[in-house]
């Protein structure tokens, strides 16, 4: 710990994520410490000699001292000093965030209006989530597809715009495990402020698992994805697929193609549309005998690839 | 033009209020004038940076723009503007001998040069956009074939530089034709004439641009 | 000039009208008019500010205070009519427009300005350029931010080109303001006005007037450019055909640090007038704050890419801006430090001009202390475009600009109209807005710190008490203008005849009648000592 760390400048800065951030913050904490007392000494200076020199009379005399040389020096000599002090000192980190790491893992994330791709090196693609291992050199290597946009992910203290037309890059060593917030910091337009992704850092173990999962997911048939999701989204724990026992929700099983009914007596088909219906808003309609307000909303949750594959799934229960 | 045969008198018609003699005011104009042209270099100064700048990135489409550009023209052009330079500066010279009829005629002279430089500006324009060398996004890739397709950003630069210019100089008539009629009403004579001498230097930088221009856009490649 | 009727005693009844006022030559008529239009254009700025931060009280999500604006793109529009309108219209001529124009011709002796009809002439342009930059409101408005960065200004569909061309007549306007006042100041000082008699608010409006010459064309190309890109898709920073919209960075920044400068070094140079006036004592280091002047004017057309660290530039090219824009911190501290000097052994009088004066001081330092961080490389990168740089601007462009700018008004007040204003009520003006700019600004600070990025229509919770905080300094700091609107239409209508000299000042401009006569000095006056000469 050093001395300036008084200054707990990471009170009001986010989690330190990385090791980068760290030295981030040392720095910004001498910067705090310093202005402070730069500030005090001005300020205060100034607020003291306006009290002890106010206008006592109307005639007051006062000292005619036109300059003073020495003293002059020293407050140019000393503020140049401490600036090209921090100047270098930031020099120092600023190297290191811009030093791309060789064998790092990569990843290529393109902005555009208003979301981030997320594209692996094995071809699996998300949306606004990006999962990496922890304790590894990750380069993102951005560009956009319209406007400028900008990566940020504060508790990383890294931060690149990416540009259309070109790439950008930049890296980070996650050593900490959790969710880190990732926004869009250049305007871009109606919901600059909506464009606001999800960084996961976990452990080997599980990316590679999450990995496995994507390339699987990639080539797997339909059905088969929607069979995954349902286990994922703990769909089964409410649903029954292979029997038509009742569970917490309705059974799913030969539903499809057959008309059900309602709590307020309707009948509603149950095709397609009732399926999405259901997931994206299931207190809509309740199924007669059921109680309302249960299910949660899967709204935002799922794309509408993994809507289709959902839906693909349970059409085949028989 | 000579510039060292100051104006002197006490505070006549022609000084204005706010100056005490007229050596204060002719000292004052000029140093606007020149300020006023500084400002003028650093406008044109921004667009041949991001000429070079992209020159610098594409120097195979700059090459290729400037053969299909006419050279000949341009140079025409060139000789054109040196000559009305020069009229422009003669015409001064009579106004401070007190010669206002030979300095209309070179006034008129300077004009008339102003007027063939942009006749032939526009029949340079023309040929390009028969040719479908429209600039950016417009260009005519159908027309002007798959070999010059990628001449979109050339020719951007073509037409803002020499649209840029060629604005100059209809401000520049615009200008030599107040200072043309404001001669023949007896205004400017061997005591004050420098509201033409600020035209004139307006006009010299005029040329002055597009003798940069010329080399730039026709002949570099 | 003589016509039929008789001729008043001072500049505002010389002559009668709203057509002698608008074919006017005179510099002062010409301060004043813009005082009017800048005034009216400081009220809608301000609104919108109100505005934008009632919008953001609450996140979106918080049931009736949530959500106040119709959608995104109604807050964007709101953001760039605030950043354009404050900027353009107020920040940039509200010293050299009004108290330059004013002030500058009486401060050395003049009669009036060496270009007194280009005078009119810039103000015509500003009108021209507001009144174009208005009319976008009634067409598809504008929505790109005052930076107008492409590609985003090339694709929006909203008024792009109207508006940089109303920015562009706009700069036209101000490099022939700065054009005559470098003119003026060589040419037409009073006789024994050397170059070191001048006040150094002169010499803060001759650095300036150098700045708006040289920065302001650049930034007039590129902003036509940009309306050319719209009109005829050249492709010059349009990245679909082969353009770099990165370069529009770099020129439009090239103008706007600057820019930054125009717009604070003539506050620093009212400071430096207010502090002097109201100690009754000689500036300390006259020659320090006049170079440094020049200095920070010089330095500052080569920091413009400290704007971009994130952009990117190469490693080597961020360093050297880095290293540039620290330097420019060394002028800024030098004068703080001279300005605290000056009060030591001084004779200080509390009125409101030298309130300003301390506010500004004490503002300027928190904007100084905080762009050094933002100079350093890898803080920036962690705070650019977040609510620190905003905090950071807002102290400097508000804190400093309009607080000297305010405290300029007060102390020329009796000069400008020949009545003294209320020390009461502009007192609790200026109470209430700096109090209230310190609960809106400082916030910011520590949510930029926690990641906020600017120009948000919505936030994520964690934000939320804080942006609360600052919306509540807001409605202080419009209090506080109301304030001040009073004292400034009380003074006018009921405020007592003004002395010519109400505080023993030693500058030229208090030596004549107030309001001054049309010609400025009834006899030229002779300079025979320094501006501050307090014995």
């Amino acid at each position: 710990m050093m001395w300036f760390n008084i200054a707990k400048a990471q009170s009001f800065m986010p989690t330190q994520g990385t090791e980068i951030a760290k030295q981030v913050d040392n720095l910004y904490g001498f910067l705090l410490v310093t202005s402070f007392i730069a500030c005090v000494l001005v300020i205060g200076g100034m607020i003291y000699f306006v009290w002890k020199y106010r206008r006592k009379t109307p005639n007051d005399k006062t000292a005619y001292i036109s300059h003073n040389t020495a003293l002059e020096f020293l407050w140019s000599f000393i503020p140049l000093v401490i600036f090209l002090g921090v100047f270098g000192w930031g020099w120092y980190i600023y190297h290191q965030m811009r030093a791309m790491p060789k064998n790092a893992l990569e990843i290529n994330v393109l902005g555009k209006q208003w979301a981030w791709e997320v594209e692996y090196k094995n071809g699996y693609k998300t949306v606004n989530e990006i999962v990496v291992p922890i304790n590894q050199d990750v380069k993102i290597l951005l560009t956009s597809s319209d406007v400028i946009h900008s990566f940020f992910v504060p508790s990383f203290r890294i931060k690149q715009d990416a540009v259309p037309g070109r790439y950008t890059a930049l890296w980070f060593k996650a050593d900490k495990l959790g969710d880190f917030h990732l926004f869009c910091t250049e305007y871009c337009g109606t919901s600059h402020s909506g464009m606001i992704g999800k960084l996961k850092v976990v452990s080997r173990e599980d990316f590679d698992k999450y990995m496995e999962q994507g390339q699987e997911e990639r080539n797997l048939p339909l059905g088969e994805k929607g069979k995954k999701l349902f286990a994922v989204k703990a769909c089964a724990s409410c649903h029954a697929v292979d029997s038509p026992a009742t569970m917490v929700g309705p059974s799913l099983f030969q539903k499809f193609g057959h008309e059900e009914t309602m709590d307020d007596g309707t009948k509603i088909m149950f095709d397609e549309n009732y399926i999405r219906e259901s997931i994206l808003e299931p207190n809509k309609h309740i199924v007669k005998g059921f109680p309302k307000g249960v299910m949660p909303t899967f709204q935002g949750q799922l794309n509408e690839n993994e809507l289709g594959a959902l839906v693909e799934y349970i059409k085949n229960l028989k | 033009m000579s510039t060292d045969n100051h104006a002197h008198g006490a505070h006549t018609a022609h000084v204005a209020h706010h100056f005490k003699t007229a050596d204060q005011q002719y000292s004052s104009g000029k140093e606007g004038i020149w300020l006023f042209m500084l400002t003028e270099i650093l406008m044109f100064g921004a667009i041949f940076v991001g000429y070079f700048y992209y020159h610098n990135q594409y120097p195979e489409m700059f090459a290729e723009g400037a053969k299909s550009l006419d050279w000949k023209m341009g140079f025409v052009n060139t000789l054109v503007l040196i000559f009305s330079s020069f009229t422009m500066a003669i015409s001064i010279s009579f106004i401070q001998k007190n010669q206002q009829k030979k300095a209309v005629l070179a006034l008129a002279t300077t004009i008339l040069c102003a007027a063939i430089f942009m006749v032939i500006k526009y029949f340079e324009y023309q040929h390009k956009f028969h040719l479908g060398l429209y600039p950016g996004k417009f260009l005519d890739a159908a027309k002007v074939g798959a070999e010059h397709a990628n001449l979109g950003l050339y020719f951007g630069f073509y037409y803002t530089m020499t649209g840029l210019h060629g604005i100059h100089v209809m401000i520049g008539i615009g200008l030599i034709t107040w200072c043309l009629l404001r001669t023949v009403r007896g205004d400017f004579h061997s005591q004050y004439w420098i509201p033409v001498e600020g035209v004139g230097l307006f006009w010299h930088i005029v040329d002055l641009i597009w003798i940069f221009l010329f080399p730039l856009l026709y002949l570099v490649g | 000039m003589a016509k039929t009727t008789a001729h008043g005693d001072n500049y505002i009844n010389y002559e009668k009208g709203l057509w002698s006022w608008l074919t006017t030559v005179d510099h002062k008529r010409i301060g004043l008019m813009y005082f009017i239009t800048v005034m009216f254009f400081f009220f809608i700025g301000g609104v919108m500010a109100l505005l934008l931060r009632l919008e953001l009280f609450a996140p979106n999500t918080a049931p009736n205070v949530g959500q106040i604006l119709a959608n995104g793109d109604v807050y964007n529009q709101v953001m760039t009519y605030h950043g354009a309108i404050m900027v353009f219209m107020v920040i940039v001529p509200g010293i050299p427009a009004i108290l330059g124009n004013f002030f500058l011709p009486l401060h050395i002796g003049a009669k009036d300005v060496a270009f007194p009809k280009i005078n009119l002439l810039s103000w015509y342009c500003f009108m021209a350029g507001a009144i174009l930059a208005i009319a976008t409101f009634f067409t598809t408005k504008i929505d790109t931010g005052w930076t107008f960065y492409t590609p985003y200004s090339i694709r929006t569909g909203t008024a792009t080109a109207l508006m940089v061309l109303a920015a562009f007549i706009m700069g036209m306007s101000s490099i022939l303001t700065g054009l005559n006042f470098i003119v003026t100041v060589h040419k037409l000082r009073a006789p024994g006005m050397t170059m070191h008699r001048m006040p150094l608010f002169v010499w803060s409006l001759y650095a300036t007037a150098i700045l708006q010459m040289l920065a302001t064309p650049v930034l007039g190309i590129t902003l036509l450019l940009l309306a050319v890109e719209r009109f005829l898709g050249i492709g010059i920073f349009d990245p679909k055909l082969g353009g770099d919209p990165v370069l529009f960075q770099h020129f439009f920044w090239f103008y706007s640090h600057p820019a930054v400068y125009i717009m604070v070094i003539p506050a620093m140079g009212i400071v430096s007038e207010l502090i002097t006036t109201f100690s009754k004592k000689v500036i300390f280091g006259y020659t320090a704050i006049a170079y440094s002047s020049l200095g920070i004017a010089a330095v500052s057309f080569f920091v413009w890419g400290h704007h971009m660290f994130v952009s990117g530039q190469s490693e080597t090219t961020g360093i050297i801006f880095s290293f540039l824009t620290m330097l420019v911190g060394v002028p800024t501290a030098i004068k703080m430090f001279n300005w605290v000097a000056t009060f030591y052994k001084g004779s200080v009088e509390f009125r409101t001009p030298m309130l300003y004066a301390l506010g500004f001081m004490f503002l300027f330092a928190i904007g100084g202390v905080t762009g050094i961080m933002l100079a350093t490389l890898p803080i920036d990168v962690h705070f650019h475009d977040t609510y620190f740089v905003v905090a950071h601007f807002h102290y400097v462009m508000v804190g400093g600009t309009l607080m000297s700018l305010m405290g300029g008004y007060y102390y020329w007040f009796p000069k400008m109209f020949g009545k003294m204003y209320s020390e009461s009520t502009a007192r609790m003006s200026f109470v209430f807005i700096f109090i209230g700019f310190n609960v809106t600004f400082f916030p910011q600070f520590i949510l930029g710190a926690m990641g906020m990025p600017r120009r948000y229509f919505d936030y994520i919770p964690a934000y939320e008490t804080l942006n609360k905080i600052s919306t509540v300094g807001s409605w202080l700091i419009g209090i506080g203008f109301l304030f001040g609107l009073y004292t400034i239409v009380h003074g006018l209508l009921k405020g007592e005849k003004a002395p010519m000299n109400p505080w023993g000042s030693k500058t030229l401009e208090w030596q004549t009648p107030s309001p001054p006569p049309h010609d400025n000095f009834s006899v030229e006056p002779v300079v025979t000592a320094g501006p501050y000469e307090y014995r």
